[in-house]
Formats: C-alpha cells, sequence, structure tokens
C-alpha cells in the first residue's frame, strides 16, 4: 500500500472536521475523495500532505509508520500536492514559484537556466503555455492554476494530491490536465483527486471514497459509481428532500440593477430585476464577478456607473448603512471576515444591524431586554443548537454561525435580501434549514437573490438564473431552459447574452460616474 | 488558453507616476537634488562634503538593510537604534577590559574581540526577537518595541549613562578615520556589505525562501520552507547589521556611546519604505533600498548646508515617510485590482 492512513480524526472547536477516518492509495490508481463542501475533504488532504497533523489516528507511506508528517517530509516521502487555495507567493515569478523550496544552485547561486529548462519539459507535457518570468501576482485564477499543477508535477512524485484542480479551468485545459493524470497512474503514480465534477469522476477514479460531516460514508469502485448513487452517499438523502418546495409567485419589483459598472473594471453593464416573492439565483465560475454584484447593490463597491431600485425607489448605494435602511440586506460569502464578531455573543452578533432601529437602540440606550427577546425569537425560527444566545458565535459549528447571520434579515422589515454563497462549509442540516429559511421568505413575499457556486442550489431554488462569465451577465435562464448545461455553457462565456434583461423601474436616477 | 484578467486590466498611468513605480522616487528624487545643488551651492560638491555624505549613507545603508529583510519578512525592528548603542557600548567595554587584562595583546587581537562580541551580541539580540515573534506570536511590532527599551536600558545600565572611552587609538585612527583609495575605510566596508546583500537576495535560494516566507507563509510552509527558521535568520541578520553600524560609529567616534541611534528605526524605516519595500512582506530590493538610503543622506546634508534647523529635519523626514507609504499603497492597490 502505498498511502494508508487509520482512524484520522480532526477536532477545531466546536467543529469535528473528521470523525475516525480510514482512506488508503494503491500505487497505479486514481483515488477520488468525494463530499460536499464541509464535508472534510480538505481536513483530510492537509493532513495526507503534512499540512495539519490529526488529533488521533495514524499514517503509513509504503507500509512503513510515519509520525509528525510536515510538509517537508512528506515532500522528501514523494507526497506532492496541489492545493485549492493556492499555494504560490504572488510576488515572486512563475520559475520561482515551481521551484520554491526546491531551487537548483551552481555553487550557491541560483541557476536559473537549468530551472527554466525542467519547468519547460513539464509545462509542454501539460501542454500550458505561461510565462515563466511572469509575476504571479498578475496571472489569471487559471494560470495560476497551472503554476500550481506544474509545480506537483516537477518533482518525481509517487503519491499526487489534486483539491479540485479544474475548478477554475476550461473544459480543454481540464482535459489536458486529465490525460497528464491518467499517464502519470501508467507510471504507478498513486493519485488523490478530490472533485465533485461527475464528468471527472466518472472519466478517472478508480475507488471513490464519500465523506459528509467528517465521517467515511463509504468506498465504491469506479464501476459502481453512479449519479444517484453518489449523490445520495455525499447527502445521505434522496436530492429531492433536501430542497425546499419553492413557491414563486413574482409580484412588483423588488430590486432593479441597470447598467452597473464597477469603478476598477469587475463588473461591466450588469442588469437585473428581482422580483417579490421569487428567488432569482446568479451562477458562474469562481471570479467571474458574482459575488461583487450583490457587493455593489449592498453599496460595499465602488461603482462608475449604473441605476439601482429597490421597492421602487431609486438610490445610490453609497454604503451599508444606507442599503439596510433602504429595505435591502447582503449576506456576505465570508461569514468570519466580514459577516460576524467572532469573540463576541451570538445576540450581539444577530442585533448588529438593527441597532439603529429604535426600538432596540436607536435613541442613543440600547434595549438590553428587547434586544435579547428579538434575538432569541430569530434563533428560534432558525434553529439555533444550542440555542444559547450569550455564548460566543466563536463556540458555533459554520452551519449555526450562518443561522447567526441570517437572524439579522428577521430583526429588520427588509425587503431585498441577497444570499451570497449561503451554504459553503455547513453541514447538510444546516443547509436544509437555510434553504427552508430562503423558501418562507419568498413565500411571505420578499425578493431574494441567491449567489451562489453550487449548481444544484441555484436549479432548485432560483425561478430565473442570470448566468456571469467575466464580469458580464452572459444569459438569462427560465423557466425549461433552466438546465444544468444551459448554465454550464455560459460558465464559459460560449454564449453570447442570450437577450437584454428587461428592467424598468420608473424614476431611477441615472449615477454615471460617481466616485 | 483561459481568458486572463491581468491581460484585461487596463495599463498602467503614464507619466512620473509609472516610472515612480517602476524604479522607486528616490533615483528622481537625488537626481532633482543633485541638479537643485549644482546650481545653487557648489560647496554641496566639495571632497569633504561628499565624503561626509558617503559616510552617513554608509551607517544608514547598513541598517535599512537589515530594516528591509525583516519588512520582508513580514516584520518590523524597531530595536535597531537601541542594538547599535548595546553594540557600541559592548565592543568598547570589551576592549577597555582586554587592554587592563592582557597588555601584552596585539592592538589588532583586541580590536578583533571588540568587534567581535559587540556583533555577537547584535545577533543574540536579533535572535530573542525571532523567538518572540516566531515562538510566542507577539507581534513584530511590540516585540522590538519592548527590546528597543529592554536592550537600551541594558546599554545604560552598563555605562551609568557615560560614554565609554577606553577604546584602543589605533581602532579609531585606521578603522574609524582610515582611508583607502581616497575614501573611507568604512564606505569600504558598507560597499561590501551591500555587494553581498545583493548576492543573497539575488541569487541565492535563502534569498528567495525570505522573500517566499513574507510573501505568502502559508504557501512557503506548504513548499518544505522552514519560515520560522527563515523569519528568525532576518532579525538575527537585522541584529548582526545594527551592531555593525554600531562598531563602525564607536570607531568613528572614538568612544562606546550608549545613547546611539535614537533615530535609527524611524530613518531605517523611511529608507525601506522609499525603497518600495512593502509594508505586506515579499517585496524589497536592495538596490533600492541602499537608493533610497543615499537620498535619505544627501537630503540631510542639503538640508545641513541650508542651515536648516535639525528639528525641522525631523518633521521633514516624518512627512516623507508619510508620502512614501502613500506611494506604496497606491501601488499596492494597482496589483489588487489586476
Amino acid at each position: 500500500m502505498l498511502l494508508q492512513a487509520t482512524g484520522i480524526s480532526k477536532i477545531y472547536p466546536g467543529v469535528t472536521a473528521l470523525d475516525r477516518i480510514d482512506f488508503d492509495l494503491k500505487a497505479g490508481e486514481v483515488h477520488v475523495l468525494f463530499g460536499e463542501n464541509g464535508a472534510g475533504k480538505s481536513t483530510m488532504i492537509g493532513i495526507l500532505s503534512g499540512l495539519r497533523s490529526p488529533d488521533s489516528g495514524s499514517l503509513a507511506v509504503n507500509d512503513r509508520p510515519v509520525r509528525n508528517l510536515d510538509p517537508q517530509k512528506a515532500r522528501e516521502m514523494g507526497i506532492a500536492a496541489v492545493f485549492q487555495e493556492f499555494s504560490l507567493v504572488p510576488s515572486l515569478s512563475v520559475l520561482d514559484n515551481i521551484f520554491l523550496g526546491r531551487e537548483i544552485t551552481r555553487f550557491g547561486r541560483i541557476d536559473r537556466r537549468a530551472m527554466a529548462r525542467r519547468a519547460r519539459v513539464v509545462l509542454d507535457e501539460l501542454g500550458y503555455d505561461i510565462p515563466l518570468h511572469a509575476m504571479v501576482a498578475g496571472l489569471s485564477r487559471a494560470h495560476m492554476q497551472m503554476v500550481e499543477i506544474a509545480k506537483a508535477l516537477i518533482v518525481d512524485a509517487c503519491v499526487l494530491i489534486l483539491d479540485e484542480p479544474t475548478a477554475s479551468l476550461t473544459d480543454s485545459e481540464a482535459d489536458q490536465l486529465l490525460a497528464v493524470v491518467h499517464r502519470l497512474r501508467e507510471r504507478g503514480v498513486g493519485i488523490i483527486y478530490v472533485s465533485h465534477r461527475l464528468r471527472e469522476i466518472r472519466a478517472l477514479a478508480d475507488r471513490i471514497t464519500v465523506l459528509r460531516s467528517g465521517t467515511l460514508v463509504g468506498t465504491i469502485t469506479g464501476v459502481d459509481a453512479t449519479e444517484e448513487r453518489l449523490v445520495e452517499m455525499m447527502t445521505g438523502r434522496k436530492i429531492d428532500a433536501l430542497f425546499p418546495e419553492m413557491r414563486h409567485r413574482p409580484k412588483e419589483v423588488g430590486l432593479a440593477v441597470e447598467g452597473l459598472s464597477l469603478a476598477d473594471g469587475r463588473l461591466t453593464d450588469i442588469a437585473l430585476t428581482v422580483r417579490r416573492g421569487e428567488a432569482v439565483g446568479i451562477a458562474g465560475l469562481v471570479g467571474c464577478g458574482k459575488s461583487e454584484v450583490g457587493r455593489a447593490v449592498f453599496g460595499v463597491e465602488r461603482l462608475s456607473a449604473g441605476r439601482v431600485t429597490v421597492g421602487g425607489r431609486a438610490v445610490r448605494p453609497r454604503s451599508p448603512r444606507q442599503m439596510l435602511r433602504e429595505g435591502l440586506c447582503y449576506f456576505p460569502s465570508d461569514r468570519n471576515a466580514e459577516g460576524l464578531a467572532l469573540e463576541r455573543p451570538i445576540v450581539e452578533s444577530c442585533s448588529m444591524a438593527a441597532l439603529d432601529l429604535p426600538h432596540l437602540g436607536g435613541s442613543g440606550w440600547l434595549r438590553r431586554s428587547a434586544e435579547n427577546a428579538r434575538v432569541a425569537e430569530a434563533m428560534k425560527r432558525l434553529a439555533l443548537r444550542p440555542p444559547a444566545i450569550t455564548a460566543p458565535v466563536a463556540s458555533l459549528s459554520g452551519g449555526n454561525r450562518q443561522k447567526v447571520m441570517l437572524g439579522r434579515g428577521l430583526l429588520r422589515d427588509l425587503d431585498v435580501y441577497i444570499f451570497d454563497e449561503p451554504t459553503v462549509g455547513i453541514d447538510v442540516g444546516a443547509k436544509v434549514e437555510v434553504y427552508r429559511f430562503i423558501a418562507d421568505l419568498v413565500e411571505a413575499g420578499a425578493a431574494v437573490l441567491i449567489i451562489s457556486s453550487e449548481l444544484p442550489e441555484i436549479l432548485a431554488l432560483s425561478n430565473r438564473i442570470y448566468v456571469m462569465h467575466e464580469g458580464r451577465i452572459v444569459r438569462e435562464l427560465e423557466g425549461k431552459d433552466a438546465t444544468e448545461a444551459n448554465v454550464l455553457t455560459g460558465f464559459f462565456g460560449r454564449e453570447e447574452r442570450a437577450h437584454a434583461p428587461a428592467a424598468h423601474a420608473a424614476g431611477a436616477v441615472e449615477v454615471r460616474a460617481w466616485a | 488558453m483561459g481568458v486572463s484578467r491581468g491581460a484585461l486590466a487596463a495599463p498602467m498611468d503614464t507619466g512620473i507616476l509609472r516610472v515612480a513605480l517602476r524604479i522607486g522616487v528616490a533615483p528622481i528624487l537625488i537626481v532633482v537634488l543633485v541638479g537643485a545643488m549644482a546650481l545653487v551651492e557648489p560647496r554641496f560638491f566639495s571632497r569633504l562634503n561628499i565624503i561626509n555624505i558617503l559616510r552617513n549613507f554608509s551607517f544608514l545603508s547598513m541598517i535599512a538593510i537589515g530594516q528591509m529583510l525583516v519588512m520582508i519578512v513580514g516584520g518590523f525592528d524597531m530595536c535597531v537604534g537601541a542594538v547599535m548603542a548595546l553594540a557600541s557600548v559592548s565592543g568598547a567595554m570589551t576592549m577597555g577590559a582586554a587592554l587592563v587584562a592582557f597588555p601584552d595583546l596585539p592592538v589588532w587581537l583586541v580590536c578583533l574581540a571588540g568587534v567581535m562580541v559587540a556583533l555577537g551580541v547584535g545577533t543574540l539580540a536579533g535572535l530573542v526577537n525571532g523567538l518572540l515573534v516566531i515562538g510566542l506570536r507577539i507581534s513584530p511590532f511590540m516585540g522590538t518595541l519592548g527590546m528597543m527599551s529592554a536592550l537600551g536600558g541594558l546599554a545604560l545600565f552598563f555605562t551609568r549613562g557615560v560614554p565609554i572611552t577606553t577604546v584602543p587609538r589605533e581602532f579609531v585612527s585606521d578603522l574609524g578615520r582610515g582611508m583607502w583609495l581616497g575614501l573611507p575605510l568604512i564606505v569600504w566596508i558598507v560597499a561590501g556589505v551591500i555587494l553581498l546583500a545583493w548576492w543573497v537576495m539575488e541569487q541565492t535560494a535563502g534569498g528567495r525562501h525570505l522573500y517566499a516566507a513574507g510573501g505568502n507563509p502559508q504557501a512557503a510552509r506548504a513548499s518544505g520552507i522552514a519560515s520560522g527558521r527563515v523569519v528568525t535568520s532576518a532579525y538575527m541578520a537585522s541584529g548582526l547589521l545594527a551592531a555593525g553600524a554600531g562598531i563602525l560609529m564607536t570607531a568613528r567616534v572614538g568612544s562606546g556611546q550608549p545613547i546611539l541611534g535614537s533615530t535609527a528605526a524611524i530613518e531605517s524605516i523611511a529608507a525601506a519604505v522609499l525603497g518600495g519595500v512593502s509594508l505586506r512582506g515579499g517585496i524589497g530590493r536592495v538596490t533600492r533600498v541602499v537608493t533610497a538610503a543615499l537620498f535619505l543622506a544627501i537630503l540631510s546634508n542639503v538640508l545641513n548646508l541650508a542651515r536648516v534647523d535639525s528639528k525641522w529635519q525631523t518633521l521633514i523626514l516624518g512627512i516623507a515617510v508619510i508620502l512614501a507609504v502613500l506611494i506604496e499603497l497606491k501601488a499596492s492597490r494597482r496589483s489588487d485590482n489586476e
């Protein structure tokens, strides 16, 4: 056995990331690690590559037990990894990054020419054309991904770990990578492949191990892996039970955006409408600008042009404070960095955005009892577990943290709700509750905009879908057209804009070029 | 090929700002300053004045390089001045004690012993800084600020605040005032140090690792680099360089000075920032920092020639630092948007 992990556990404050996981890898096989976001895949490969140390369990490489694995030891033993969060140094060149930690030197001096020769060999095999002397900071995400892959392949690895390596590649770039993976497998390299793209899993997998919320669901062979089986293993229930029934009843326009562009060029000419009583989705690859739409409308990003109307009133988004008062709320994707005060009690994080209301703190005095009562009510509705609202947010799991943030939406009267990656990093149980929450809002007549990289989520919850590519809306899909295939083609900007989305709101104010 | 965002990004502004971002503001400012002096102040170009500038430049560029190393790994070294003082004092005291204890020892050996003790003290101080920052996870600013007070106190305690005058005469005449090929020996020594620093940072794997540890610590770790050790060695190098500057200063003034280097921290940070070192780590080049140090040395000389009060000079230095940080901010926003 090339690599064997037995009884691996990892506990973070408030979350069991991994619970007694067994995993093994043979020479010359592709072993896919499959599971939802937050299932523990990243933690698992972090442990196998020495980046994180397990709290219990044992590792063996080539049938020899290994203690205290660290990245350096892992590399010496021939374990190479391509991580999802890039392990590149932006201020160094491509070449320096590829050879980082294993520079070729002559008499103490870095031998750039020898390094460039070897790098060319690897890049040619991959068929990637990247300027070796460019700074990594200036590369696109796809190019960074390619550098990352080249960096792992520069050594003759016996174990190669690939963490969603194709996430930001086009299909043809991904195909080249898959061909290389095939060749490496024939050479006897063991490959751990993390992905939730079924196309790749079908093309590659010899075995598939499924994780769910940090527990091992099971290991199946590639031949037995049907889509239904995998999804069922991944979610622990039939997929239709995961999503609530959405009853969209589109009424008047709740949010309308027209001609919106950002000062730094990340968004160009965005136009969309969300009606009361419907949920609208924005889909697109990482970095396509879908988050920025929510942020721009909420007044976090600097607009260069655009008209925004909320509930029929024309507004110029300048700050979140102002947009909240206009009745629009945005739930950021990075809860820990942008949403919550981790060390403070739950009640404070939840009421933070509503303290200007007269019945909570608008008079200058905080009304603690009213605050507690409103937050407790909101947390009850969202089924926070445990329901102790005085505990610090940091003590909660990802799903419960999300509930605290969503609770903010219940403390004010709002017309428009924007969810940015509402279920990233939370467990299935909490997902169901978040979806239920969204469905209830829609039913109650709110306008809901869902920005998500989880395609099933977008497909199941949305009445209409906008697809974004490179900062523009490239497609608008509705009804029968809203299929996975149609959304995916839009991801790569293949299709020209289907038709100009209609957004007509009376009295919209022209706000071109205010900075 | 995937469509690259970088390729779509707008080209940089034209004009002075673009040049400034590429080569740094310091060379432009030097040209402006020297040009102005050519018009109004012939004394500026006298041999003695130029030697004076070079000497001050030498002391400053030495601590500025140390400061740059620490800033590249994402830190600060606030205690360079205190290290200079402690090195100066301990070197001078060692020489004095050696002269008394072994009167027959050749003078060069006495001096060498003093220099080694001074450099050792500086390196040790750097090691402590590194351990505070890496081992105990104290923020670099606070850790080295605390060390600044502690080491400064130590220097005052050993000397009771009085300069140590037991330095051998030859140490001053041969090293401090020595000349070689028409330039002070000190300038030659520092030139060697600059060359060595440039070689390490630009040509060796160690230099790469320093940039990596500051540019993206997680990436450095994932690449098998012992980033803790790299960061600690940057602090040790800074301590060593500050001690070197301290001992050269001792040779220059002829006594161990417990109050040396009171403005060393701000001046070295000014040189580093003017030289384009990023406050966020990962970016900084020896050539540019040394050029910035040269500019600051010329600026202070020009202000002296123009009889500007030293209090005003401190004010001008402060404004220069703030302007340099503003330019750096603009540059980093630009690269974030790409």
